[in-house]
Formats: structure tokens, sequence, C-alpha cells
């Protein structure tokens, strides 16, 4: 499977995307520029963290601009995994491929730690190896991550089980403690907390690991013939 | 030439945790009479006379890149501006 992890000026997690990809997962991946127009050599879409464009104006707004956004959603049609973590998340609520949007955190702090979250939704491509209701330890790192959306959308991510992963207690002030949220395909998943940060023992968690497995194993179901 | 002003400012549905910041150290300021402040972002933008449709490319913008509809509102000021 082939991985593009998309950059951005100001992106600051791609590299620990990148390695998660190559050496902790195994699997082919490339950096790409925002530039690029064309990703159809992909089978998965990552957009990473930082602070793309410096955060001007919104987090994620610039870069929703960006040339190669076309192509992710040309990748998102087309059903192929797109994950979007922390400002790759926000990115992907202003180009609108994920409903919602994200407000300062409650508290207005940067906060930076390993949170524990439960999946709520393992029927996806992107969870499919972790349990219903399974806690893990994943690290955030942000200052915008407070999801916001109105009652009738909240009410649509409930309905089409697209919420993913919620906080096991509340971080940021998001709405109905949501930390990661599926479009209606379930092929697009964005999530304020890092799984690429914990894939390995060494980094304090591996339980971010199973994410990305779950994605290739995904794939190698519908792709290898004697997977 | 006309310039633009625009203001961005958080739904009122949506609560704004910096404008209460605000509000509250306005209070222990002493200025307890500041029931509620809002924080919001103001543009202001510059067209040139290639612009034919002024209001409707500043609908446009707004809807597009400026504002973000899910929590802001925008409103604006059109001002007709002498030639630099």
């Amino acid at each position: 499977m082939k991985f593009a992890v998309i950059v951005f000026p100001g992106s600051n997690c791609d590299v620990d995307m990148y390695h998660a990809v190559k050496d902790e997962l195994g699997e082919q991946v490339d950096l790409v520029w925002h530039d690029a127009d064309n990703l159809d050599q992909y089978d998965g879409i990552l957009l990473p963290g930082g602070f793309s464009y410096g955060d001007y104006l919104r987090s994620g707004a610039i870069a929703h601009m960006s040339k190669v956004m076309a192509a992710v959603k040309k990748a998102a049609e087309a059903g192929k995994p797109v994950l979007g973590v922390c400002n790759g998340f926000q990115i992907l609520l202003e180009s609108g491929l994920l409903p919602g949007a994200m407000l300062r955190n409650k508290n207005l702090k940067f906060i930076c730690r390993t949170v524990e979250l439960a999946v709520e939704n393992n029927e996806t491509m992107f969870t499919s190896l972790y349990e219903k209701g399974e806690k893990i330890r994943i690290p955030v790192a942000h200052g915008e991550g407070n999801y916001y959306c109105d009652d009738e959308t909240l009410a649509k991510l409930q309905a089409n089980n697209q919420i993913a992963f919620t906080y096991a207690s509340d971080v940021n002030g998001s709405l109905s403690d949501i930390a990661g949220i599926t479009n209606e395909k379930g092929n697009v998943l964005g999530m304020m907390p890092h799984p690429e940060r914990a894939v390995d023992d060494l980094l304090g968690s591996a339980d971010g690991l199973k994410l990305f497995q779950s994605i290739v194993k995904h794939w190698r179901d519908s792709h290898v013939v004697n997977a | 030439m006309y310039k633009v002003k625009v203001y961005v400012t958080l739904r009122e549905s949506v609560l704004d945790p910096q404008g209460k910041a605000v509000q509250q150290s306005l209070s222990s300021l002493g200025y307890n009479g500041v029931e509620d402040v809002r924080i919001g972002k103001y543009m202001e933008l510059q067209f040139d006379d290639t612009v034919t449709d002024v209001e409707g490319t500043v609908k446009e913008v707004c809807e597009k890149l400026l504002s973000n509809p899910v929590i802001e509102d925008y409103r604006y000021e059109i001002e007709e501006s002498a030639k630099q």
C-alpha cells in the first residue's frame, strides 16, 4: 500500500507521520508538497498536523484552498482512505470533507499531553482492529480542538455512527467529547489526537499503530487476492 | 476604487471563550458594567477598477474564505475611495 503525506508550509508533524508509516507500519510512503495536482498513484492520503500557513485567518483556512486539496477531494470521492490529524483535521473541516468547525480550547490553553480516548465506532476502515469501547492512550497537542457543530449535524453524526473517537474525559470543551469523526461514507477520518506519535512503546504508547494497521488491512482485504 | 471593511464575528449561538476571558479580566479591573465581550476580526480590502460587481465579489470571498459559515457571521461596508 502506498501513502502520501501532504506537506504544507508550516506542517510540522509530516515527518512523524512519514516515519510511522515507513518504519512502524512498513508500507510505502512519500512526502508530497501542497502544489501537487495528482494523487492517483497513492492508495491512502495523510494530512499531518502543524500550523499550515501559520494558522493565518483560521486554522486550515488557507491550506484548504491549495492545489493539492482538489486531488485530496478526488481521492476521497474515489473511496480512498483520507486521514487528517490535528491541523489535518482542521483542513478537512475547512474544505467541507467533514462537517463542523474548531473553536479555541475552552480553557484557552494549548494542550499538550497524552489523553485517553474511547473507540466509539470500530466498524470503520480506520478502527477495525480496535475493540468497540476500547480505551487507548494518544497524545494531543492543539490550541483549537474544541469541536463544534450545530444540533442537526450532531444528530446526523450520531445516527450515522460517524463519531469514531471520543475523549474519555473532557479535554478541550469539544461537543459530546468528540475527538475524531468520519464522513458519511466512512473513508475520511479527522481526529485531533496524534496516532502517529503513538506507534511504538518507546514513544510512551503504541496504541495508535492499530489505526494505521486497520487502514492497511482494509486495503489488503479489497486489493490483494490471497490476503 | 473601493475600500471594503469586513467584520467577522462568532455566531451568537457559539460560545466565545476568548471574549469571556476578556470580559472577566475587565470585570477584575473594576469594569463590572461590561456584561459581555465578543471578539472578532476586522479586515480591509482594497478593490481596483477591474472588479465590476464589488458587492457580489465581497459576499463571495466572505463565504469562500474570509469567514467560516459554520461558526462565523460576517458583515461589510463598501466605501468609494479616491485613486491613489
